[in-house]
């Protein structure tokens, strides 16, 4: 049980976030750069069809089969001197962790980017724990060293302007002048990484596709951290979610290539680092022990839903988010959750309850821009619909935690009368002609009414109806 | 386009509840353009609603009686021609899953089937060419989030004003973004819709159109709504209204 | 030892049916990319130089002394290299009477770390062949060439046969059998290291080698 004093609450976020103009402008920019590079990226429409019916395909059927090719992932990462680990918590996966760590008497460790790491609140649980969890992706880094998380599950510190990161670091980080060049910046952190990554105990990672045919773990990096991380110290811990397997060498090649385009518009990133085992038999480097965690925490549940299993597709590109209207505008925070937009909308009530999260559920327009970007064709619009009616479900059971929860009896009301007189024929136009002659009447200052007005003129009906008119005019009815 | 032999003779139109109440006019539009190409148009009157509020705020048995009664209002085999993009993806792509499993997911599946969003048709079917008669006037252009993503309808718009001499299109920044509306997200989230559209209108006040065109009725009141609270200028027209004003016989 | 997270986990997965999705994987798309084999190295050269990768053109005769002028040239005082290969003896020869130190990664990391990281200012490596589509080099790091060569010294050296350079990643993974055995590490790399976490805008040398200098080897004309 967490100890927040308030349940999330995406109205107070947003709210919170929109009032903040330097925020609106920093996402509204970097929206704008991301989309238009996307597109550069994707400019054959042909190539992005084929390409993403293949990313679409490939991970669909793996989810389909996913026991089995998480079983032979295991068996390969064994014979590979991979050890496994199977965590079906978020409490279970720290313990794992700690346990690795407390046994090679591991108190400094350097992590490259992970969502799952996030999901476990690892640092918080090292720190506790007596152990230095160092961030070393450069964005990662400087929110942790401002103690936030991630507002963007790609560029975690998207939020930040560099006057920001100037005085962050001048105020952290020992012996740092004062500057707010980008490759001053940035050559600071690098020094400071630098010892960490010399002095480290041991790397933890995450793995963007884990080959269950080689039991072969696959990260995708920029900067060249992750292989730091990964082949500096003597041992390296892997985090996965269950999702995460690819069946076949061969799968790879089309998902990096759409996970690279859509998150960042690059080609291909700095590094491809395929890790295919500990040092190996006359290797001089490499970490003496890896470590595979494979998580569930609550992705086994979505699975068992043949229409919500395609959550489990994502290869956490970030596209969607980039696209959405609402995360432009008031970015990750307001989501008090670990993944934002799009995506965390169908992963945050799906974990937490969708009755926990409803708040998540409503705060759509279902633009659709989401899906039209996601590299592995999941219908987000329609599976918010679907997580909608089970929040508001009347009864029943089905896998999805919390149904039902957030049905509430004013709304499922207005619902069963408006039903019942737009079922209706002779009742519908009666209704009609009421709005039509009275409607102006209703005070626009009381809600529902109100929310709209408070940023729109109210809407009239018209004087009289179209189907009044029509039979003035003698329009053929049926 | 089709050739003379697969035209129909008749259609039904299928107006939408929003039309029906606040744009009659448009509906009206959209019926006489049909006219005019020589069809026959059906309006049955008592139809109301796609079901699409209720639908996607997760009341789905409700939408679903909504739904049905509307298939019972259209018989036969005709196209149903619908002037919204929205209610038109709503019953294509929807309806099926929704009915999944029902006695009527037949007829529910052939209904579906048969609606066709008003510009589809008259540029897909009928293949129109209009002829302006109108003096010149710069409108811009707001495609609606759901008529593209939902129902796929992206060029013919353009297409169909591109036909009108005297009118010149501006361009809309950022025109594919959505304008808030979303249904009863306006009213559950209104800061964030209220920015969006706020968005959407200073976009169509920098544009230098002097009227804003959509093919769907909830962006219209939406964005025009906005407008009018910041004491814009601008006008708002539905584009069936629109092209029937511009192409009519005075 | 029974892992009952594991049973747990994997029982669920396995309750319940999904449909079959409708669709073979088609491949056809990745296919499509060949570029022919006369175009690959301008491809990859192309790829590469928009990221800041350096070219050294040079061939099979004089390679090795192109690496020492080029190191001269530069101000490198050391390269840090792995011995045992044929490219190594060449490298061995070359440098004779250069100013340009050689250093032997012939030791494990726990007794080189230091030196690596704070002592010598670029790492040399051969690689397997490259990518054209994308750009990028293809590295195996092996016992004679050990893995942090080509990422902890500022300045990596990479020696590319122009003559190995695949299509794609695609293709060169199904050419040449990956499937079949996978070594404990293998990459791909296409550029000196960058970020964009700071305003997206896009810094150089972050944590990996500042400097990515490829020593291509063409065809003699």
């Amino acid at each position: 049980m967490s100890a927040e004093p308030r349940p999330p609450d995406f109205r107070r976020a947003s709210a919170a976030a929109l009032a903040d103009g330097q925020l609106r402008a920093n996402f509204r920019r970097a929206m704008d750069g991301l989309t238009s590079k996307r597109a550069a990226q994707f400019a054959d429409p042909v190539e992005w069809r084929d390409l993403r019916a293949l990313g679409a395909a490939i991970r669909a059927r793996t989810l389909v089969r996913l026991p089995e090719h998480l079983a032979r992932l295991e068996a390969r990462c064994r014979e590979n001197g991979i050890a496994v680990r199977w965590a079906e918590t978020t409490g279970e996966a720290n313990a794992i962790v700690l346990e690795i760590l407390r046994r090679h008497g591991a108190t400094r460790v350097v992590k490259g980017k992970s969502m799952v790491s996030e999901e476990m609140h690892l640092n918080d649980f090292l720190e506790r724990n007596g152990i230095e969890s160092l961030e070393s992706d450069l964005g990662e880094y400087i929110i942790q060293l401002d103690g936030e998380t991630p507002s963007h599950i790609i560029m975690p510190a998207i939020h930040k302007n560099r006057g920001q990161i100037a005085k962050l670091f001048g105020r952290r980080i020992r012996d740092a002048e004062y500057t707010e060049d980008v490759d001053a910046l940035t050559a600071i952190a690098r020094r400071v990484l630098r010892r960490k990554f010399f002095e480290a105990d041991a790397g933890i990672s995450g793995v963007n596709f884990a080959v269950a045919e080689t039991g072969t773990l696959c990260l995708v990096e920029n900067e060249g951290n992750g292989r730091m991380s990964t082949h500096v110290p003597p041992v390296h811990i892997a985090l996965m979610g269950i999702e995460k397997v690819v069946p076949r060498l061969e799968d790879v090649p089309p998902l990096y290539s759409l996970l690279t385009r859509s998150a960042t518009a690059q080609p291909i990133t700095t590094y491809f680092n395929m890790i295919g085992g500990p040092r190996g038999p006359g290797e001089k480097d490499g970490p003496r022990e890896v470590h595979l965690v494979i998580l569930d925490n609550g992705r086994s549940r979505m699975h068992a839903d043949p229409a919500l299993q395609a959550t489990l597709r994502c290869i956490r590109c970030g596209a969607c988010m980039n696209h959405c209207p609402v995360y432009a505008r008031v970015g990750g925070h307001a989501y008090e959750a670990v993944y934002p937009g799009p995506i965390g909308k169908l992963v945050t009530p799906q974990t937490e309850g969708v009755d926990r999260r409803a708040d998540l559920l409503e705060a759509s327009s279902l633009c659709g821009a989401c899906g039209e970007v996601c590299p592995v064709g999941i219908p987000i619009p329609e599976l918010i619909v679907r997580l909608r009616t089970e929040a508001a479900a009347p009864g029943g059971t089905s896998a999805v935690l919390g149904r039902g929860g957030a049905r509430h009896r004013l709304e499922s009301l207005a619902w069963r009368v408006w039903s019942a007189v737009l079922s209706r024929p002779r009742l519908y136009r009666a209704a009609a002609l009421a709005a039509t002659r009275l409607g102006r009447l209703v005070p626009a200052g009381l809600p529902p009414l109100s929310a709209w007005t408070r940023f729109r003129s109210a809407p009239r009906p018209a004087r009289r109806s179209m189907q009044e008119l029509a039979d003035e005019e003698g329009i053929p009815d049926a | 386009m089709t050739d003379a032999s697969s035209r129909p003779r008749a259609v039904y139109y299928f107006a939408t509840c929003l039309v029906d109440l606040f744009y009659p006019e448009a509906g009206l539009s959209g019926i006489r353009l049909l006219q005019r190409e020589g069809l026959r148009v059906v309006f049955p009157r008592g139809q109301s609603c796609c079901g699409q509020p209720a639908y996607n705020s997760g009341y789905a048995g409700e939408a679903r009686e909504v739904a049905r009664a509307q298939l019972r209002r259209f018989p036969g085999e005709e196209p149903v021609v619908v002037p919204s993009g929205s209610c038109a993806g709503m019953i294509r792509r929807h309806y099926p899953g929704l009915f999944a499993g029902d006695p009527d997911e037949g007829v529910a599946r052939a209904f579906a089937g048969r609606v066709v969003e008003l510009t589809e048709f008259l540029v897909g079917v009928l293949g129109v060419r209009l002829a302006d008669r109108g003096s010149p006037v710069r409108v811009t252009w707001h495609p609606s989030c759901h008529a593209l993503r939902e129902c796929g309808v992206d060029r013919e718009p353009t297409e169909l004003l591109a036909q009108l001499a005297n009118v010149t299109v501006t361009p809309l920044a950022r025109d594919k973004e959505c304008c808030g509306f979303g249904g009863t997200f306006a009213v559950r989230h209104p800061a964030i819709s209220g920015a969006m559209a706020d968005d959407k209108a200073a976009a169509v006040e920098e544009s230098g159109a002097g009227i804003l065109l959509s093919g769907d009725a909830g962006c219209l009141m939406n964005v025009g709504g906005r407008l009018a609270a910041r004491g814009s200028r601008v006008a708002t027209r539905h584009l069936a209204e629109f092209l029937w004003e511009r192409t009519r016989e005075r | 030892m029974p892992d009952g997270s594991r049973e747990r986990i994997l029982a669920r997965l396995s309750r319940g049916s999904s449909p079959e999705p409708a669709g073979e994987p088609d491949f056809a798309v990745m296919a499509r990319r060949a570029v022919r084999p006369e175009e690959r190295y301008a491809s990859l050269r192309r790829a590469m130089e928009a990221v800041r990768a350096e070219f050294l053109e040079t061939n099979e005769d004089d390679w090795a002394g192109r690496v020492r002028a080029f190191a001269e040239a530069e101000g490198i005082r050391s390269i840090a290299y792995g011995p045992g290969t044929d490219a190594a003896g060449r490298l061995e020869s070359s440098f004779r009477g250069s100013p340009v130190r050689l250093v032997r990664y012939d030791r494990p990391i726990e007794e080189m770390k230091g030196t690596l990281f704070d002592a010598v200012d670029a790492g040399f490596t051969t690689t397997r062949g490259g990518i054209a589509d994308t750009g990028g080099l293809i590295l195996w790091p092996t016992p004679e060439e050990p893995r942090l060569l080509s990422l902890v010294p500022p300045v990596h050296l990479a020696l590319l046969d122009a003559a190995r350079i695949h299509g794609s990643f695609w293709q060169a993974m199904r050419d040449e059998g990956w499937a079949h055995r996978m070594p404990p590490n293998a990459l791909l790399v296409s550029g000196p290291s960058k970020t964009a976490d700071i305003e997206q805008t896009l810094a150089y040398g972050v944590h990996g080698p500042k400097r990515l200098v490829v020593v291509a080897i063409l065809p003699r004309a």
